[in-house]
């Protein structure tokens, strides 16, 4: 017999600084020479976190702007050193523990793109330290960095206050910005503010209490981070369950595997599914080490139910009292990621937890100017803004509002061509939905619906997508097409997509892999039978999309003529 | 929830995740530590049902044979597909690390066959092990890595991540690269070892193994590793930090003989676990260029 496999012994002796412990996820933010990288480079080298080859490198770099005998900052890879480098600049995660904690770090650089990358940084964050420069004071930046914090739902923000040593450690000036920072955190709803008065570089306040600055009575900034409460809002939340995958080995075992994200599980709890609606209880909870009798948030575990209802990924299980919301229109806070800007018909890929519908910004209530932190108003959003929107989606979504929920109150929008992540949002409310309002429907301009009934036939689907596409007028009107596959949709998702699609004034292709008669019936009742093209096509594809071309320009005309 | 299970539940929820919004995934074993970690997190994330997607072993051919005895036992035992690829070609034109240098034979036999059992399984998602602590242009890492249509990674075109909205969209051609163990340090890797009681290479315990001095590097003189002129072969308690190909992965001292004892012995370690390996000197950040080509 081969015994390759050695088991690990289990053994109680490891060391405390070896145990499991609590862990926190924190994100730095800071302007350019705040002291950032200097901060994190100390707390990885104090916590021994920084191998001895590293600092070799580090030294043989030749580099040091510190006046210290290492400089501190090249140990994340300064800013500087970066960007000669021509290394992009973005969010880096690092790792250090103490005896008490293990702490991930997301370092957001402070200067290009940070409204992209302390958003990202902040979004898996539960805790923030903001820098404030001693000899510069609370600054545009610095109430920037904290505004960000606090929209991505950041409770936990400790203000460290650097670079003491360039002012005498002097209380006055320490006391000043931190009544200034208080104050901000006060306007900005920051549940938990934390000051720390320290030097990244001389390590005072850092690690351990500084002899320099004896007036503050304080913790160190590293024992701050050690006793900040761990729990999250959502673990005393009502149960939410996205569901991720259906685990099926045989006839007898039907299980839906998800990640808890609010709430705790209990076996024969009683839960609603949505978006069915239908009531049912948790029969088991499944795990690799066994059942369980319950799970807390966080846990990824499998459920199986009394019920055998139909249940699959993108579907929630929620807590029957208390049920989450339900709308297709939302008012939501928006950052904008990518370099290019919103368009106000597009339609987007939105994903919502474990479900993906498209989605559309239907107006853009304000946008924030970061200088100010004023509201404006905005036509579209570029790069780096963060603004206030309603977003319109095909099909309704079961949410929580973000402040409650960050994972059933927040989404990403990507970009249907080129597949980029555009855009990330965060949920406020319902928001009134353009299409069940009384308000006229988007297309009320020169734009009318039409449809095309396309079976089999992918690639004549797709050519024609592109055609008409490319064949507007103005490039808005190009852009008003949309192809929509059976493959994304199932059946009933696809009637509540053509008649929102339909209001909104589009050339809706369809494209199935099989014939559908009900669904047939509904597309023709949703745009009115002279709008919907489904007869033969010729066998050949270009004749097929000429065929198809032909007759939507006689149908626009036609259109057009009704029109005054 | 303690900071393991935490980590466990994270790594679950990305399997998953990617097992559901991909046609065809794979997942890359290397035998090591970190695959054996992340081979158990997908018998967890399926269970009581089969891991849903095939392993892929990139056998380069200079894999010590101890850790080609454990795949074949492991695998059996799991019940997992496993795939194992090669790049015969270059292995037929004689590709050895000292004939090509390092870097060019990882690019043929590690790079290249990985490029090549991808597009020939038609996968567009691979699992790595690999994690954010272990390298300087890892830190920027994201937990779903786009690649081109040639397998390549550009670090100015990754998308934004968000809270665990992983965007897995592509086209025909493109890939994922997915790493469920992004936020795992060394030290979590050998606690969930422990813990889980998880089986790993014999390499990684220290027994009294004969070896060669070279430059900075602790030699095991087996698998066609030959003394070169004036040196001298000796015996050492020593064990593999990490694994790799024998001609190219060094080992280090050591008494450690129980994971326990790797454990404490981890936290005196003042060296990062990628100095004893070969293949890492050639120059800074050789891991960049070897990503950017398609590497893990
Ligand atoms: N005097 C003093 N200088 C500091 C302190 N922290 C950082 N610096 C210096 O400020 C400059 C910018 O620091 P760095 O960490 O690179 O800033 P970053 O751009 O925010 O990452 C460097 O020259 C540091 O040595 C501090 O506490 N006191």
């Amino acid at each position: 017999m081969i015994v390759a496999g050695v088991e690990a012994q289990p053994s109680p002796f490891i060391s405390a600084s070896a145990r499991p412990t609590e862990l926190l996820r924190f994100t730095t933010a800071g302007s350019v020479d705040d002291g950032k990288s200097t901060l994190i480079g100390r707390l990885l080298y104090d916590s021994k976190a920084v191998y001895e080859d590293q600092l070799a490198s580090i030294a043989k770099s030749g580099i040091n702007r510190s006046d210290g005998p290492l400089d501190l900052s090249l140990i994340t890879d300064g800013l500087r050193a970066e960007r000669e480098q021509g290394i992009t600049l973005d969010v880096a995660y690092r790792y250090f523990s103490t005896p008490r904690r293990r702490f991930i770090i997301a370092d957001t650089p402070g200067h290009e793109q940070y409204t992209r990358n302390m958003a990202t940084g902040a979004s898996t964050a539960h805790a923030a330290i903001v820098l404030v420069d001693a000899t510069k004071g609370l600054l545009t930046q610095s109430r920037r960095h904290t505004y960000i914090a606090s929209l991505l739902g950041i409770r936990h923000v400790i203000a460290a206050i650097n670079k003491m040593d360039l002012v005498n450690y002097k209380e006055e000036v320490f006391e000043a910005i931190a009544r200034d920072f208080q104050d901000l955190a006060g306007k900005l709803g920051i549940a938990n503010v934390y000051l720390a008065p320290v030097s990244a570089l001389k390590g005072d306040n850092i690690v351990i209490p500084s002899s320099r600055m004896p007036w503050f009575a304080g913790p160190p900034l590293l024992e701050q981070l050690e006793s900040i409460p761990v729990e999250t809002r959502e673990a005393s939340g009502p149960l939410r369950l996205p569901v991720q995958y259906v685990i099926r080995p045989d006839s007898r075992f039907r299980g839906f595997a998800g990640r808890i994200t609010s709430g705790i599980l209990r076996r024969g709890d009683a839960v609603t599914a949505f978006p069915s609606g239908i009531r049912t209880r948790v029969k088991s909870i499944t795990t690799f080490e066994g059942e369980l009798d319950h799970a807390q948030t966080g846990s990824s575990i499998t459920v199986t139910l009394d019920d055998e209802i139909d249940l699959g990924r993108g579907d929630l299980l929620a807590a029957l009292e208390n049920p989450p919301q339900s709308s297709t229109a939302f008012r939501s806070n928006l950052v904008w990621l990518s370099s290019e800007s919103s368009r106000r018909r597009d339609f987007y890929f939105l994903k919502h937890a474990t479900r993906t519908v498209r989605a559309r910004i239907q107006k853009i209530l304000h946008r924030v100017d970061m200088n100010t932190l004023a509201h404006v108003s905005a036509d579209a959003l570029h790069a780096n803004d963060i603004a206030l929107v309603n977003v319109e989606t095909t099909l309704p979504l079961f949410f929580d509002p973000y402040r409650e929920n960050r994972t059933l109150g927040s989404f990403i929008l990507i970009d249907p061509v080129t597949n980029a992540t555009l855009a990330a949002g965060m949920i406020e409310a319902p928001a009134e939905s353009s299409s069940s309002s009384s308000h006229p429907p988007a297309h009320s301009s020169s734009r009318s619906p039409a449809a095309f009934w396309i079976v089999g036939r992918q690639s004549v689907a797709e050519t024609l997508a592109r055609l008409v596409q490319n064949d507007g007028e103005d490039e808005d009107e190009g852009r008003h097409v949309q192809l929509v596959s059976s493959r994304e949709f199932g059946s009933a998702q696809l009637i509540a997509v053509v008649s929102v699609l339909q209001r909104m004034g589009t050339t809706a292709i369809l494209h199935l892999d099989h014939q559908d008669v009900t669904l047939k019936q509904a597309v023709i009742a949703a745009f009115g039978e002279p709008c919907v093209f489904h007869a033969d096509l010729p066998a050949n594809d270009a004749e097929a999309v000429a065929k198809m071309l032909e007759w939507l320009h006689a149908l626009k005309e036609e259109q057009g003529k009704e029109q005054p | 929830m303690d900071h393991l299970k935490e980590l466990e539940a994270e790594s679950i929820f990305i399997i998953r995740e990617a097992a559901a919004e991909f046609a065809r995934s794979v997942m890359l074993y290397s035998i090591g530590k970190d695959s054996s970690v992340m081979l158990r997190l997908a018998q967890k994330a399926f269970h009581p049902g089969k891991i849903p997607f095939p392993l892929l072993h990139i056998d380069t051919s200079y894999k010590f044979p101890e850790m080609i005895e454990f795949r074949d036992w492991y695998a059996a035992q799991v019940g997992v597909q496993l795939i194992v690829h090669a790049n015969r070609k270059a292995l037929d034109e004689g590709a050895n690390p000292y004939v090509l240098g390092t870097q060019k034979c990882c690019g043929f036999l590690k790079t290249q066959a990985l490029l090549d059992a991808l597009a020939h399984g038609g996968f567009d998602a691979a699992f790595g092990g690999a994690r954010r602590d272990e390298e300087k242009s890892r830190a920027k890492e994201r937990v779903y890595s786009f690649r081109d249509s040639q397998g390549q990674w550009d670090p100015k075109n990754q998308r934004p991540e968000l809270w665990d909205l992983y965007n897995g969209r592509h086209r025909q051609g493109e890939s994922i690269r997915i790493f469920p163990l992004s936020n795992w340090t060394e030290l979590d890797i050998w606690l969930y070892i422990h813990a889980e009681n998880i089986p790993i290479v014999p390499l990684y315990f220290a027994r009294d193994r004969e070896v060669v001095q070279r430059g900075n590097s602790i030699l095991l003189l087996q698998s066609g590793v030959k003394l070169l002129p004036g040196e001298r072969p000796r015996t050492m308690k020593c064990r593999m930090r990490s694994l790799g190909c024998v001609p190219c992965t060094g080992a280090i001292q050591s008494d450690a003989d129980t994971v326990p004892g790797i454990i404490q012995e981890m936290l005196a370690f003042r060296k990062s676990e990628r100095e004893n390996r070969v293949i890492d000197h050639d120059e800074e950040g050789s891991m960049e260029t070897k990503k950017r080509e398609g590497y893990f």
